[in-house]
């Protein structure tokens, strides 16, 4: 084990080296780029020897890493915002045709306007493909996750394709310190993959992505939903093995100081990190505040919510998107999911910033609410 | 030319009778034998062929959706390559629409990359599986549901997209062009891209009974009249060097090859006489 200064996009690519995929198709976008930098870097250095497809476009990127999955191999890929929503339509085939896939995606905000900068509008529009999402909060993380990403999403009951989310610039181009496993120990805790359903081979042909009429799509898509359940508990149970193998481990969800909270902020991602510093400077002053970081937003750990929440009183939830026309995607799912008194809050789109300053604000406003949705930061028209 | 009687394409598929394009894909499947990977866009093919849970695809088949077939291609054949199986051959189809129109970045991109891969496209020059719409591949004169004749109209009042020579542009080492009815030249080209050693491309002309208009019975005999009137013609090109694989004793008029098609029934001689000078001028470039 070597510790490191780095990125989190190194620290992507740093666990993807050690995954070992076979196929890389990768195309460049800010704030992903350097993940596809690294991982040519260490193809042309012979570091790794995967298969790198310098495609011309992110439709193609997913497109390729399809049929190599489909071809029964490990796959990486990586985008961001744009180059996602070009995806789009493939985003639902790869989780339809149950390919494992892992994709990183740098969190960044959508056109129009256009603008590099980070909120979580991009993977958020994807919420529904039946991928799994899993949101980092620092360059370790991000380098676990993408590991244990593998470890989820080839797991034979799931078959899902799993998105590891890191924000763009605030991880992506920020650095900090990271422990890289070694090799042998990854190798143990990830073996070679071999697709067991999908694998295109002359010797035993099988037909994959065909056309499914009325009479067969519906069982097929409740198969996703059934794979998508039972990722709750896998998840759980890798992220434990990890933590036997590795020393650290993340969970579904990291309940902060949520114990005798009165109020508990709930987020993901980067944002974390702002919040359990202001929440201790909360402590210190001998207010109850805490925080519930999500880090799989899909599948939604209902009942881990309900379980961290059950002495809450209030909660303000921090959404770095926004559904039009009914607010942020998080707090309308923990208002679907549980009956607590929540209010949202939308910070953060393209790239603004969000600083202990704005979390004062935040916290004055779950405790003395005037309306449900408030956008934070705003400035005067 | 010995055809193998194994077939790799089963019957019983949903396609029309008289359909052009599982003749060809047949025909393919023949020249590229068992050890084949086939990669299918979305479109008429995919759909008659792998109405799950059944399927007409002897040989491994993957399809993804409309515009990706290179793409998906691309992906398939580094995996086998990453597997230690650079031996099986790698083929993709596509329609005219997927290939010429909505799939055209992807497949140049495929084919700029230098993949070892055999792209064919099956060309019944319209989108036949939406209901005859237009397509970039659509010939002058042709009346689609997007391009219908009427008062102010006679149909697509443009070429076709000329995809063979946009594909050779692409300085890829094998090129070619094919007609269904002229079975033995179709599959001595698969089994040449097949052997060569990087990315190739072969354009297929598929008569379309149902959309094109004419009789079931009729497919082949409508491919030959494309070819023997010059308005289709069969060539190939070879590491950059064009050359004819078939010329007709006597250039038949256009004429007799459009006016047996529903498509082009409405014709006047105006217009007819514009087809017959643009494939005039086509068939003299290049020696017919």
């Amino acid at each position: 084990m070597i510790k490191k200064v780095i990125t989190s996009n190194q620290a992507v690519a740093e666990a993807v080296k050690l995954a070992k995929p076979d196929v890389i198709p990768v195309y460049p976008i800010t704030p992903q780029t350097t993940i596809s930098e690294y991982l040519a870097q260490y193809v042309a250095d012979g570091d790794i020897d995967s298969e790198y497809i310098r495609v011309e476009s992110e439709h193609s990127a997913l497109s390729a890493s399809v049929g190599a999955s489909g071809a029964g191999v490990r796959v990486f890929t990586a985008t961001s915002s744009q180059g996602l929503m070009l995806m789009h339509e493939i985003i639902f085939a790869a989780a339809g045709m149950r390919l494992p896939i892992v994709m990183a995606n740098a969190n960044r905000a959508i056109s129009a306007p256009i603008n590099i900068w980070n909120d979580q509008q991009d993977s958020i529009a994807q919420r529904d493909s039946g991928w799994i999402q899993l949101y980092v909060e620092n360059a370790q993380e991000a380098l676990d996750t993408t590991l244990q990403a593998y470890k989820i999403a080839e797991n034979e009951d799931i078959l899902l394709p799993t998105m590891v989310c890191l924000d763009g610039f605030y991880l992506t181009h920020t650095v900090e310190p990271a422990e890289i496993p070694d090799q042998d120990k990854v190798d143990n805790f990830l073996p070679k993959y071999h697709g067991k359903y999908s694998f295109l081979d002359p010797k035993q042909p099988a037909s994959v992505g065909t056309l499914a009429d009325t009479e067969h799509y519906m069982e097929i898509r409740y198969q996703i939903e059934e794979a998508m359940e039972k990722a709750i508990n896998v998840i759980k149970e890798v992220d434990s093995q990890f933590k036997n193998d590795f020393g650290r481990g993340y969970g579904l969800i990291d309940a902060y100081k949520c114990e005798d909270a009165d109020i508990v902020l709930i987020a993901m991602g980067s944002i974390c990190t702002t919040l359990r510093y202001t929440i201790d400077q909360y402590r210190e002053k001998g207010e109850k505040i805490g925080l519930l970081k999500i880090k799989s937003y899909r599948p939604f750990p209902v009942e881990e919510i309900k379980e961290a929440l059950k002495n809450v009183k209030k909660v303000g939830v921090l959404d770095k998107n926004i559904s039009f026309g009914i607010g942020g995607a998080l707090y309308t799912d923990i208002k679907a999911k549980t009956d607590i008194e929540a209010y949202n809050f939308i910070v953060g789109l393209g790239g603004r910033d969000i600083n202990p300053k704005e979390v004062d604000e935040i916290i004055e406003k779950t405790k003395n609410p005037v309306k449900d949705i408030s956008w934070i930061g705003l400035k005067e028209a | 030319m010995k055809i193998p009687e194994e077939e790799l394409l089963a019957p019983g598929h949903r396609g029309c009778a008289g359909c052009g394009a599982t003749i060809g894909i047949r025909l393919a499947l023949k020249a590229l034998g068992r050890n084949t990977v086939a990669i299918s866009a979305t479109g008429c093919l995919e759909v008659i062929t792998t109405p799950f849970p059944e399927t007409a695809w002897e040989i491994p088949w993957i399809h993804v959706a409309f515009e990706n077939a290179g793409a998906v291609a691309s992906g398939v054949e580094r995996a086998m390559k990453a597997k230690g199986m650079d031996d099986v051959n790698i083929v993709a189809f596509g329609g005219d629409g997927g290939t010429a129109d909505i799939g055209f970045q992807s497949l140049s991109g495929a084919m700029e990359r230098g993949h070892n891969l055999t792209y064919i496209c099956y060309d019944n020059e319209a989108y036949m599986n939406t209901g005859i719409q237009r397509s970039g591949s659509t010939p002058y004169g042709a009346s689609t549901t997007t391009s219908p004749t009427g008062k102010k109209s006679f149909g697509e009042d443009k070429p076709k997209k000329n995809m063979p020579l946009i594909m050779a542009a692409h300085g890829i080492p094998y090129v070619a062009t094919a007609s269904i009815s002229y079975p033995e030249d179709f599959m001595r080209k698969v089994k040449k891209a097949s052997e060569v050693d990087g990315p190739c491309y072969i354009h297929l002309n598929q008569p379309c009974t149902t959309g094109w208009g004419y009789e079931a019975s009729k497919t082949i005999e409508l491919g030959r009249l494309a070819v023997e009137t010059g308005s289709w013609m069969l060539y190939e090109v070879v590491d950059g060097e064009f050359k004819l694989t078939y010329k007709p004793q006597v250039r038949k008029p256009v004429k007799e090859y459009l006016s047996v098609q529903k498509r082009f029934k409405h014709l006047q001689d105006k217009e007819l006489d514009t087809i017959q000078k643009y494939v005039d001028q086509q068939c003299k470039a290049v020696g017919i």
